[in-house]
């Protein structure tokens, strides 16, 4: 019989985990679990049946199962993915698996992105700046398709964190704006409803903490489970805060 | 009514409802404050950038001209006097090289100074790089770890180069480079700074073009292939012709190491002595 198969014909899997409850105090330790692959099987899918089969104090996060919630966010094999995302036969039976870095862990494969983000969002005044009162009863002024399309293109980010955990550069330097705000940058200076000039987007990215900071490591790039392009708009924001700063 | 919707959020949505992280709770003040930010970091990022490009398109020329010796003595001895001017001046100006060494030198430095800028600062960053590094098992990062060694590497080995030609700009030949190289035990450094400055070339103009966005073209997936591809390339051929010039160097001094420190003289400079001496010598009485 072929190593790692069991008797269905299916390969067995091995789930090392690695397990953590900051609040209860049990310290970082690896775990394994062991379970049969199916077929078409996901990690979201294995992570499940770990959860009802073996260890139902597993924690990790989940919402839609379709790469679209950004919620269960991991490293697989020290790379950032999503577990739902992520097909079991494209990896090796022995797949280890631990909590995004950066963001405040939960416990186990659980972390806290919405904090992370919500202090970004913030930091980096992520919403259209407009000096006109807002009339929710009128209709929107209408907007160029293919503007939106641009928009929408960057607006596809689901606050995953796995740019921000493939960042060699916000790792050492926790200060880092990150791949992702700087597409919040880039996707509100192409908005026509935000007033905002590139001076004033120079006074939130134009320092080293800030789109200069980037080191063009393009991890962010190459582990975007959404295919967002950050090369691309990480490069035309310095080249205009450049413009901007000189 | 009770209820579970909290209206407060409506009238302050973007209030915070926990505290931030540090970093951000800490940025996210020193917005409010809007104090001009400095335009330091622009031109800073785009010096870093320029000098670059300039000492990596200078490595290219530099390489060429030195491995004129693969062709001849005279070829390279040419090329040594052309850049003293020897060619538009009266008489060659040994000088004119050290002008353009100080330049690259001064350049190099400030390159350095400001790629210091992204170095690890501190042992905690260091080992948090590495590992992450490890972990991740991703290209480009690891390349921007390559070129954070040869470019510490580059501060000394380019450094002892740079001065040498720089102070001792007459003693460009064949014969002279070559007893650098051999009688003068040069070339172990030059070996490393070739392998350094080969490297950190072509990963920094890959970089380059990648931090800018040039060349991205309708697929900036397929350009960054091809650019990667273009990255090796560069790097095989100069490392290639920087080691086949350099054992050129080591042959000759090896072969002139019993008249190390004999100026070259081209052989047409030396047949027209020779010539004269002949014609001399049949002026002789009786000759």
């Amino acid at each position: 019989m072929k190593k790692n198969a069991v008797s269905s014909g299916h390969r067995a899997l091995t789930l090392r985990i690695l397990r953590s409850s900051p609040t209860e105090g049990v310290a970082p330790h690896w775990q394994d679990f062991h379970l049969e692959e199916a077929e078409g099987m996901t990690l979201f899918i294995a992570l499940n049946e770990v959860r009802e089969t073996l260890d139902p104090a597993l924690q990790f996060d989940f919402v839609c199962r379709a790469g679209i919630c950004g919620s269960c966010g991991m490293l697989i094999n020290g790379k950032p993915g999503l577990a739902c995302r992520s097909l079991t036969r494209d990896l090796d039976p022995l797949i280890t698996l631990a909590p995004l870095p950066v963001f405040e862990l939960i416990g186990d494969l659980s972390v806290n992105t919405g904090k992370w983000m919500r202090g970004t969002a913030e930091r980096l005044e992520t919403w259209v700046h407009s000096s006109q009162e807002a009339d929710l009863t009128a209709l929107e002024a209408p907007m160029e398709p293919e503007l939106a399309e641009a928009i929408y293109e960057l607006d596809r980010c689901i606050e995953c964190g796995c740019c921000v955990a493939g960042c060699g550069t916000l790792r050492m330097r926790e200060e880092f704006v990150g791949a992702i705000g700087l597409n919040k940058i880039a996707r509100f200076r192409l908005d026509p409803r935000d007033e905002r000039s590139d001076d004033d987007f120079y006074q939130l990215i134009g320092d080293d903490t800030g789109v200069f900071g980037c080191m063009s490591l393009l991890a962010c790039q190459d582990v975007c489970p959404k295919g967002l392009p950050l090369q691309t708009q990480i490069a035309f924001l310095r080249r205009k805060m450049v413009a901007s700063g000189l | 009514m009770d209820s579970s919707f909290d209206s407060s959020g409506i009238a302050r949505p973007l209030a915070p409802v926990r505290p931030l992280p540090e970093a951000a709770a800490r940025s996210a003040q020193a917005v409010q404050v809007r104090t001009r930010k400095s335009r330091w970091p622009a031109r800073l990022d785009l010096l870093q950038s320029a000098s670059g490009l300039f000492l990596a398109l200078f490595l290219v020329g530099h390489m060429f001209f030195v491995s004129s010796i693969l062709i001849s003595k005279e070829a390279f001895y040419a090329v040594a006097r052309f850049f003293e001017g020897a060619y538009f001046l009266a008489e060659p100006r040994p000088w004119l090289v050290s002008g353009v060494v100080g330049v690259v030198l001064t350049v190099f430095v400030a390159h350095a100074w400001l790629a210091m800028r992204k170095f690890p600062a501190n042992f905690r960053q260091y080992k948090v790089f590495a590992e992450h590094k490890a972990q991740l098992r991703h290209g480009d990062t690891g390349l921007w770890w390559i070129q954070l060694w040869t470019g510490f590497a580059l501060f000394f080995l380019g450094t002892v180069h740079l001065y040498g030609m720089l102070t001792q700009p007459e003693l460009i030949g064949p014969y002279e480079s070559a007893d650098r190289i051999w009688t003068g035990n040069m070339w172990p450094l030059y070996l490393l700074l070739l392998f350094a400055v080969e490297i950190h070339g072509s990963i920094g103009l890959y970089r380059l073009a990648l931090k800018w966005g040039w060349l991205e073209g309708r697929d900036p997936a397929a350009t960054r292939r091809r650019l990667r591809a273009a990255k090796t390339a560069f790097s095989v051929f100069f490392l290639g012709l920087g080691l086949a010039s350099l054992l050129a160097y080591v042959q000759l001094g090896i072969a002139h190491a019993d008249k190390a420190g004999e100026r070259y003289v081209p052989q047409r400079a030396s047949a027209v002595k020779l010539g004269e001496l002949e014609f001399a010598l049949s002026r002789r009485p009786g000759g």
